[in-house]
């Protein structure tokens, strides 16, 4: 994964450090990441939405056998995690043993560390799920 | 509409076939098929192949292979929709004679996977999911689909032995095909006691690397008649899609874009999944063929599992699936599967499948092929 550009770094940080997605003021659905068009609207008007940073565990998994650049990190658990804001995302959970991923499990979002890229020496940075 | 027929098949054994390039594994298929239908010309051809660029650092793979199958300057165009690759090639050339812009296409598939180390193949298979929102955490295609097996098992009480059964019956089917990349025969026993990949996936619920081409020949029913070349008709098609990422689906636990490809394919036909005799599906992994079979409508929503268990989908069971050994033990070259899954389904229609693979009652079979977790798919019925 040797991205040696960084716009493709910052570009995604509004949704990566402060998980914000978007509203469509016409059917009150939340999107994440943000949405330019939505099913049945080309145009929408959409209103910026910041995720409430809570969720349950939907499906999930551990992961044993990791790719470039997450090989170091494995076994790690990973998860479909539904927010109250009606929204599903897939990040990891950490800070629990791997055994106790499971699905209900009630979580909260963490700014952390996600890999390093060491060709381009970036460190890409986002939200990891915690037992809350 | 013209009537529209596959009329040769051709592929490479698959495997990790260290001593054949991209391009020569391409080329091998493409001669088999062309010489099966007795055909030197073509008027153009599909190439599907997921990631040149990844697995091989080559794109622009249309000129290539027309310039060393020596057809060139015959348009050539290489199709990717992930592992759905093929399937969408097939589609195209079949789109193509049907329309009457042409009369003989080639509809072919290839990846050559071994030539990357085992974190890159799973890097660059990764990239058929969301790179910026699944991918960049971390997430892999074993992950991905257990994730899903794992919603499955919350919901409708499915096992790892279920999952199991699916990979054992592959084997046994695979054990029959000259092609196949792993003929082992496996037990149950040996899946649940296999590395865990991502739980609950064992190795052994998961198809192998591999690399490995397919074609067919397309041709219209007019000149196939003339060709005089064994008859296997195209009598429906379907292509759908669904949100690339697992997570932006309602319901993860079935697979939209397989349901709207085979109803799309079904009404073409004027027939129900009752009038199909057997299938080739897309066993990426055990649990992708449960979902699969219960998405197109073989069983209702938590029933496959112990339908499976109790034998309903092998040879010699009510709705045969992946005679050929299916991804599991044929292989999965993932540009060339869904081109390979019409080649099975060509054979099994003509009554020439190998070593007693070849099943009792096969009049009309149906191909699912699918892309990343399912963010496309499609299906094709071909009558004999």
């Amino acid at each position: 994964m040797a991205d040696t550009l960084t716009a493709r770094v910052w570009r995604e940080q509004p949704q990566r450090y402060r998980m914000i997605g978007n509203k469509d003021k016409a059917t009150g659905k939340v999107y994440f990441p943000p949405r330019q068009a939505v099913p049945g609207n080309l145009n929408p008007e959409m209103e910026e939405f910041n995720l409430s940073g809570t969720g349950e565990v939907v499906a999930c998994t551990v992961i044993r056998v990791a790719p470039t650049p997450f090989t170091d990190l494995a076994p790690y658990g990973l998860a479909v995690i539904e927010t109250p804001d009606g929204v599903k995302l897939t990040a990891q959970i950490t800070d629990v043993p791997v055994e106790d991923v499971k699905i209900g499990l009630k979580v909260k979002f963490e700014f952390r560390r996600i890999f390093e890229d060491n060709d381009a020496s970036v460190i890409y940075y986002g939200y990891k799920a915690v037992p809350m | 509409m013209r009537d529209v027929a596959v009329i040769g098949i051709g592929m490479t054994k698959f495997g990790e076939l260290w001593e054949k390039s991209f391009r020569n594994l391409f080329v091998e298929a493409a001669k088999a098929a062309m010489t099966d239908a007795g055909v030197d010309k073509i008027d153009s051809m599909y190439i599907g192949c997921m990631s040149g660029g990844l697995f091989v650092g080559q794109e622009h793979i249309g000129s290539l292979m027309a310039d060393y199958l020596g057809v060139a300057p015959i348009p050539a165009t290489r199709v990717e929709s992930a592992c759905a690759s093929g399937g969408v090639a097939f589609r195209q050339a079949y789109i193509e004679v049907a329309s009457g812009m042409s009369d003989v296409v080639l509809a072919g598939g290839v990846e050559k996977m071994t030539d990357v180390d085992g974190g890159m193949a799973t890097y660059a298979l990764a990239t058929a999911a969301d790179a910026d929102y699944e991918g960049f955490h971390g997430a892999t295609f074993p992950g991905l689909y257990a994730m899903m097996a794992s919603a499955h098992m919350a919901k409708y009480g499915t096992t790892s032995e279920m999952l199991a059964s699916i990979s054992v019956k592959n084997h046994a089917n695979g054990n029959l095909n000259p092609f196949a990349q792993f003929p082992s025969k496996i037990t149950l026993e040996g899946v649940l006691n296999s590395t865990m990949v991502a739980d609950p996936l064992h190795i052994l619920d998961c198809s192998p690397v591999t690399d490995g081409a397919a074609a067919v020949i397309v041709a219209s029913l007019d000149v196939a008649k003339k060709l005089g070349a064994p008859i296997v008709r195209i009598i429906g098609s379907g292509q759908a899609t669904d949100s690339i990422a697992l997570h932006g689906r309602d319901d993860i636990t079935t697979i939209n874009a397989a349901k709207v490809a085979s109803q799309k394919a079904l009404q073409q036909a004027g027939l129900s999944i009752n009038d199909i005799d057997f299938a080739e599906v897309h066993d990426c992994f055990s649990i992708a063929e449960l979902i699969v079979l219960e998405s197109i409508g073989v069983f209702e929503p938590g029933k496959a599992g112990a339908a499976i268990l109790d034998g309903y989908t092998a040879r010699d069971g009510k709705f045969p699936v992946n005679p050929s050994g299916g991804l599991k033990s044929k292989g999965h070259p993932v540009g060339a599967t869904g081109v390979a899954q019409i080649v099975e389904l060509t054979k099994q229609l003509r009554g020439t499948a190998e070593n007693g693979r070849q099943l009792a009652n096969a009049k009309r079979g149906l191909a699912q092929n699918m892309g990343g977790t399912g963010g496309s798919s499609t299906v094709h019925i071909l009558e004999a």
